[in-house]
């Protein structure tokens, strides 16, 4: 496991490395400039671009970028709030969009388990349908038209949760961003649950558990559950992907002040440098999430562990 | 054991194959599981219905913008936001036009096409602000957007399918290299790589087409590989290799007719994948440039109004609803039939 883990982790350093260079050759590329100014004569431009060191050659410009963005500090910000460092918009920001890409993914988890199992388990015909439109529904209607859907009848037909996030009552004015982005996960999760106990209830050992006289309660706990939930480790990380892209609709729905919000806002206003930091954190996030779902697998599947390799 | 004669192997035993031999290979095993395979489809009732879900809506993309007798980009500014009007149901009161407006004193029902005196005008879907039919529009919409995802799929294959089958076949270290960048490549966020992408370049068709690619062509040619790691071990790759089949042969003869089933579901499901790319970008503003029409924009335009003009936000939700449905569908029963 340990020389798994540490070639896991060497790799991850890489990614991180070449996602540093190709921002930082993106950032070269892009066309304007933050001093777009016409009132900035060509020397004020000049010390302007003296004190953020973007005289500098390309290459010093480079390592220092790395250096500065491994401390933490993504360099200040041009135009949504001039002057002001990036670090200070992240650290009010990161948090509420961690919490709610969080909670999203636990619950949406937590239900679709709950609903695949319970589709397994029961053998009624109401059920899967059911259930079966439920997941058709989930994979085919994106979280955006989930979103307005939610916010029309909920917040806004009958009141129940106020349609913008309010920073006093967080937890409650999350509730309906959570719902929208959890019910794709939900669908996902809960198809991948059932199929797979299904295919553990047909199972030899499970048979023979039975036969041995095992109580099924036992069973059930012992090896339906642990079997059927370990594939689905495995999903959760394509369902990060889909998260992370979601926040950043959702989080322009509902006004939340987090970082895909800020990514959007930074996006109209050619502010780079906020850019490039925030796609560094959604790398270095996703990155991260990565390598810590592979080393969950890596200790619920024994398999890994001794054969050293994923597949 | 002396006793047991132990064959030498002469060179004779290794002469390839006359060229006649080489054609025995494309038996009729190919065509018949292919013909197995329309059967087990056709056999499953969602999978035909996402079929023709589907059929209706390239159908509908096609000859939808011409039907409704009103163009999708002319601009007729007196006969704007017009709540949808059906005929027949317009008259017995369903859909007929008149919209329930919120007011700070009350609600108040009103119907513009008789305060405009054209009651006998229908627009089926409604106009949006600048007066232009929703049915037209919606249905343009659909033809880009459907436009957009068939290049981009049609790319993705074409690099990630060669990509995946030539990482695949040769293995070795060509697998392990390839892979590593597979590896880091994809390990970078769909999101930033097309957020910064959209930067550089123009908003647009070809840009929007481009990210797609860049994000898409991964998964496909990680299916690809895959698969040819399974049936380059099987007994007829083997025995065309023994009878000296070139490797383009065994490729394209041997190992392409039994990997298309898992690639034309992996194209099923890419289609609806770009389509929602290709609104997620018009949302969040860096999609198709304001004024062009796809899904995206329809979506986008329809949720700022959502609150007073519900109407201008379903056609485009209920199409594309429609469209992800189809395609998940007739993916799903492709992947049973081809298993």
């Amino acid at each position: 496991m340990g020389r798994y883990l540490r070639r896991r982790i060497l790799i991850s350093v890489a990614i991180l490395f070449v996602i540093l260079l190709v921002l930082f050759l993106l950032m070269q590329l892009m066309p304007g400039s933050p001093f777009n100014d016409a009132k900035l004569t060509a020397e004020q431009v000049a010390s302007l671009k003296e004190s953020y060191g973007l005289d500098q050659p390309v290459i010093v410009q480079f390592f220092r970028y790395i250096g500065n963005m491994l401390r933490g500090d993504f360099g200040v910000s041009y135009s949504i709030a001039p002057n002001t460092p990036i670090t200070t918009l992240l650290v009010t920001r990161f948090p509420v969009t961690l919490r709610i890409g969080f909670m999203s993914l636990v619950f949406g988890t937590l239900a679709g388990v709950v609903l695949g199992l319970v589709t397994a388990f029961f053998r009624s015909k109401v059920v899967k349908v059911i259930f079966n439109f439920m997941v058709l529904l989930g994979i085919a209607v994106p979280s955006y038209l989930f979103a307005i859907f939610l916010s029309w009848t909920l917040g806004y037909k009958w009141n129940l949760f106020p349609l913008l996030y309010d920073f006093r009552s967080p937890t409650y004015s999350s509730i309906m961003p959570v719902m929208a982005m959890s019910f794709s996960v939900m669908a996902v999760i809960g198809q991948f649950t059932r199929s797979e106990a299904e295919d553990v209830m047909k199972s030899d050992y499970v048979l023979l558990a039975r036969c041995a006289g095992m109580k099924s309660s036992t069973i059930m706990v012992k090896y339906i559950l642990r079997n059927s939930l370990i594939p689905v480790v495995t999903v959760m990380a394509g369902l990060l992907v889909s998260l992370l892209t979601g926040s950043l609709v959702i989080e322009k729905m509902f006004a939340v002040p987090g970082i895909g919000g800020l990514l959007t806002t930074a996006i109209s206003s050619n502010d780079y440098s906020v850019v490039i930091a925030l796609s560094f954190v959604y790398s270095a996030l996703y990155i991260i999430v990565m390598l810590l779902l592979d080393i969950v697998y890596c200790i619920v599947d024994p398999r890994i562990r001794l054969g050293g390799k994923p597949e | 054991m002396t006793d047991t004669a132990i064959y030498t192997p002469q060179d004779t035993d290794f002469v390839p194959a006359p060229a006649e031999f080489k054609n025995t290979a494309d038996s009729e095993a190919v065509t018949g599981s292919r013909n197995d395979m329309r059967k087990r489809f056709f056999a499953q009732k969602s999978a035909v219905a996402g079929l023709v879900i589907l059929v209706i809506l390239v159908l509908l993309a096609i000859i939808g913008p011409y039907i409704s007798g009103h163009s999708y980009d002319d601009q007729v500014l007196e006969r704007s936001n017009l709540a949808p009007r059906v005929p027949g149901l317009a008259s017995i009161g369903i859909l007929d036009g008149s919209e329930t407006l919120y007011k700070t004193d009350g609600e108040i029902k009103v119907n513009r096409y008789e305060e405009l005196g054209i009651t006998d005008e229908y627009y089926i879907f409604g106009t949006d602000s600048l007066g232009r039919d929703m049915f037209a529009r919606a249905f343009m919409g659909l033809r880009i957007s459907l436009l957009i995802a068939f290049a981009a799929t049609a790319i993705n294959l074409i690099i990630g399918m060669n990509y995946g089958i030539i990482s695949g076949y040769f293995g070795g270290m060509t697998d392990i290299i390839m892979q590593r960048v597979i590896d880091v490549i994809g390990s970078i966020p769909t999101l930033v790589v097309v957020t910064l992408l959209m930067l550089v370049l123009q908003p647009g068709m070809g840009s929007i087409i481009l990210a797609l690619m860049l994000s898409g062509w991964i998964e496909m040619s990680r299916i690809a590989r895959a698969e040819v790691m399974k049936v380059k071990e099987l007994e007829y790759v083997q025995a065309a290799r023994t009878l000296g089949a070139a490797h383009r042969h065994i490729i394209f003869r041997e190992i392409m007719p039994n990997i298309t089933g898992k690639l034309v579901t992996q194209i099923m499901l890419s289609i609806p994948a770009a389509v929602f790319l290709e609104a997620f970008l018009s949302f969040v503003g860096i999609g198709m440039p304001a004024g062009s029409c796809s899904l995206g924009t329809m979506l986008t335009d329809g949720f700022s109004n959502v609150l007073l003009h519900l109407y201008k936000l379903l056609p485009a939700a209920f199409i594309m609803i429609l469209l992800m449905i189809g395609c998940h569908l007739a993916a799903q029963g492709l992947k049973k039939a081809a298993e």
